[in-house]
């Protein structure tokens, strides 16, 4: 049983990961709005930007995540 | 308490490897991911793709030309408006030179019957005024004699013959001065 | 067995095949592959065929979809790259399709499958060494040599560029198969949360109002990555592809 609390331990360490996947999304998000606020006529334009920065950094959440995920079911 | 998260955990641990990373089923899914992706490259870029992309270009193609009859359409309608215009601006002058033309030779007939009249007029003042300096003359003439006649007569009834008639004559003709 | 998260992505034999030692049997993989390929295929040919210069609304969502990979790949790649069109189109398309049928309950996700998403990556970088090396013979490699670096920092630069260059398949096949597996465990799991809790009472059941309302988000969110994830892999295929065409940048 010793491994499986080690794996339990791990796959909740392996969580962590995704705080900082939170701060990136948090950091990109806001500074979305921000720029949006100043010049709303090319927020429009950006969007397509955003979400593709938002699937990419989400990836890397959904790395750790997995890894948490391995570490639990096999 | 049959089958929370944790006991999961348990019987998968001991148990079969996790589906995407058991190695068997590798040939059988690569095999088939490249004949199913193989057709699907195969039947898009052969029929599905050009059939849209020329759906998509004989539409514009459409617009355009139907860009271009609109086009041509308001040249054509701005062209025979001109003409319409010049046409009106042509009648117009030409209406215009017509009137003034009639205008120009009715006065110019009139001028000329006026003057004709005029000279008539002129002629037969200068005719009549000739008539009347001549009866005039003519006239004078007489009258001279006539109060020659007269005084003569007058002379002869008050003194009786005794005046010539150079003096008479002289007489009268200092009266008229 | 029936909660387990990972049940869903177990590879059932249909019909057993044996080649020269290799199993290649028709799988519950499969058939999926082969759905997805028959539906999308069906879809774009069959909402085509009538060709109406007014479209229906059918044949829009296929001139949509064909426009919206036109304008992906033109606008990163230029027109130099409109000649992998195809490829393109049919990887969008059939990541696209393949996510979405996924998301019915009980049908097998052909993308969970980290082998058929790395041979689509691999399939990806093949094409962008082999047509850069074909167009630009050895100028390609200026890929690894980014202009204006001083001359003693090109080791490392080139070292990093090279690194970052062979982690693109790793990474662009492992983005995909993480986001869609994640998705459906954390998923399968908020649903067995759901079960587990309403088994325990009727203040379990109460409970289970909040796994269930979690699990019915996800699915919105399981959704947009289906989408997403197709939309990144089309886009950074359109990207590398660029890297073929013009290496120096």
């Amino acid at each position: 049983m010793e491994v499986e609390a080690a794996k339990a331990i791990g796959a909740g360490i392996a969580c962590l990961g995704m705080g900082g996947v939170g701060i990136g999304l948090g950091n990109m998000f806001g500074n979305y709005l921000a720029g949006a606020l100043r010049n709303p006529s090319a927020a429009d334009g950006q969007f397509g930007r955003l979400i593709f920065g938002f699937a990419v950094t989400e990836a890397l959440g959904i790395f750790s995540l997995l890894v948490a995920l391995l570490l639990l079911f096999t | 308490m049959t089958s929370t998260n944790t006991e999961v955990g348990h019987e998968a641990g001991a148990k079969a490897p996790f589906p995407p990373f058991q190695t068997e089923t590798f040939a059988s899914q690569l095999l088939w991911l490249a004949l199913t992706f193989g057709l699907f490259y195969y039947l898009m870029s052969k029929i599905a793709l050009p059939r849209i992309a020329s759906i998509l270009e004989v539409r514009s193609d459409r617009i355009a030309q139907d860009l271009d009859e609109a086009n041509r359409l308001k040249d054509e309608s701005d062209a025979a408006m001109a003409a319409y215009e010049q046409e009106l601006a042509e009648a117009k002058s030409r209406a215009h030179n017509i009137a003034q033309e009639a205008r120009d030779k009715a006065k110019t007939e009139l001028d000329g019957t006026r003057a004709s009249v005029e000279t008539d007029l002129a002629n037969k003042i200068a005719e009549a005024e000739t008539r009347i300096g001549a009866i005039k003359t003519k006239a004078m003439l007489e009258v001279d004699g006539i109060a020659e006649d007269t005084v003569s007569s007058i002379v002869g009834e008050l003194f009786g013959g005794k005046v010539t008639k150079a003096e008479i004559a002289k007489a009268v003709s200092g009266v008229k001065g | 067995m029936a909660n387990d998260p990972i049940h869903q992505f177990n590879i059932s034999k249909l019909l057993q095949l044996d080649v020269g030692g290799y199993d290649i049997s028709f799988t519950n993989s499969s058939l999926f592959m082969v759905a997805t390929v028959g539906v999308s295929a069906a879809f774009l040919i069959m909402t085509t065929s009538g060709r109406g210069l007014i479209p229906t609304r059918l044949q829009s969502i296929s001139e949509m979809l064909y426009e919206f990979v036109a304008g992906l790949l033109r606008d990163s790649a230029g027109s130099e790259g409109m000649k992998f069109f195809p490829f393109v189109f049919s990887l969008f398309t059939f990541i696209l399709v393949a996510n979405l049928f996924g998301m019915f309950p009980y049908f097998f996700t052909v993308t969970s499958h980290i082998i058929v998403t790395a041979a689509l990556a691999f399939s990806v970088i093949g094409l962008v060494v082999i047509y850069g090396f074909y167009k630009n013979g050895l100028g390609f490699l200026k890929l690894f040599v980014p202009s204006g670096v001083p001359g003693v920092l090109v080791p490392v630069v080139v070292l990093i560029e090279v690194i970052s260059f062979l982690s693109r398949p790793i990474s662009l096949s492992v983005r995909l198969f993480a986001n869609v597996l994640a998705g459906h465990i954390t998923l399968k799991v908020f649903a067995g949360f759901v079960v587990s809790l309403s088994s325990l009472g009727l203040g379990g059941i109460i409970g289970a109002a909040l796994p269930l309302a979690f699990a019915v988000a996800l699915t919105g969110l399981e959704f947009l990555v289906a989408f997403l994830q197709a939309y990144v892999f089309a886009i950074l295929t359109c990207m590398y592809i660029n890297d073929a065409i013009h290496p120096s940048h």
